[in-house]
């Protein structure tokens, strides 16, 4: 299986998800933002940091960067696009998912682990895996999903919501949401449901000498259902 | 020629920073405030000359880069 990480100037969990990829079998390929052509893949990556410095709204410059039109291609034919937390808010820069991510209801930094529950298990990222709960890691200052009434009523009837911040049994309430997203969304498919986007970062779950192994069952997971 | 372009955030937008502001006013006697609402604002120089264009240039721009419809809305305040 192949896959593609994008890098844009602010990138900063690039690598990590290069480390993540390869882990667990994909071939991977950095890509350069300024690219006009991607590399034939299974699966690209828009990954976490701050590109372009958030200048204007966090994801919007890279959103209109060269290579962006080569991804917005590749998902508009079905390709697997997946965007982890910056990259999230590239994807919905782009239209490729609606809705926008705020800054945070409480206006600070969040840095740690969450659980998030898996809402909908028939697409590609979690088809086959068997847990419910996975536990995993944000580090994000704007991740407060936000869309309207008219969206969010879409987003629910196309069962578009991919996970949701809950406690460690899969409770989804008010008090388990750390940045006050809409219905504790985390993570949210196109319609078609080959796009992902999602503020928690799998690629840092991947060992446990780092904080835990949830990431390691995505990643297994994900390339089992590619293959 | 100079347009101006005025940047908010729509009404049922939660605004944590307008509200933190507005805290910070209350506390420093300022206690008439109704509600603040944080936005953006641009001064863009363009070569074109002719008031319609340029206009509807800038529109463009508001609505493809500068503002996200889904939260924002744009208005036009100054042409010189």
């Amino acid at each position: 299986m192949k896959s593609s990480v994008i890098t844009f100037p602010g990138s900063n969990c690039d690598r990590d998800m290069d480390v993540a990829l390869k882990k667990f079998g994909f071939k991977n390929k950095m890509v350069w933002h300024n690219d006009a052509e991607l590399p034939k893949s299974d699966l690209i990556v828009l990954p976490g940091g701050f590109s372009y410095g958030d200048y204007l709204r966090c994801g919007s410059m890279a959103s209109k960067s060269k290579i962006m039109k080569s991804v917005v291609n590749f998902a508009n034919s079905g390709g697997m696009v997946m965007g982890i937390c910056n990259g999230f808010q590239i994807l919905v820069e782009t239209g490729l998912v609606p809705g926008v991510l705020l800054r945070n209801k409480y206006l600070e930094f969040i840095c740690r682990n969450v659980f998030v529950k898996i809402n909908n298990k028939s697409n590609n990222y979690f088809n086959n895996i068997k847990n419910d709960v996975l536990e995993f890691h944000i580090a994000h200052n704007e991740g407060n999903y936000f869309c309207t009434k008219d969206q969010l009523k879409e987003i629910e009837d196309n069962e578009q919501v991919a996970i949701n911040y809950c406690d460690e049994n899969g409770r989804i309430e008010e008090q388990f949401n750390p940045n006050g997203s809409i219905k504790n969304i985390a993570g949210i498919f196109n319609i078609e449901k080959n796009v992902l986007g999602m503020m928690p970062h799998p690629e840092r779950m991947i060992d446990n000498c780092l904080s835990g192994e949830d990431g390691s069952i995505f990643f297994n997971n994900l390339i089992n259902n590619l293959k | 020629m100079k347009i101006s372009v005025v940047i908010t955030l729509k009404k049922d937008v939660l605004d944590p920073q307008g509200k933190v502001i507005h805290q910070t006013l209350d506390g420093m006697g300022f206690e008439d405030v109704n509600e603040v609402r944080q936005g953006k604002y641009f001064e863009i120089d363009t070569k074109e000359n002719d008031p319609k264009k340029a206009k509807d240039k800038v529109e463009e721009m508001c609505k493809k880069l500068l503002a996200n419809l889904v939260i924002e809305n744009y208005k036009i305040v100054d042409l010189k």
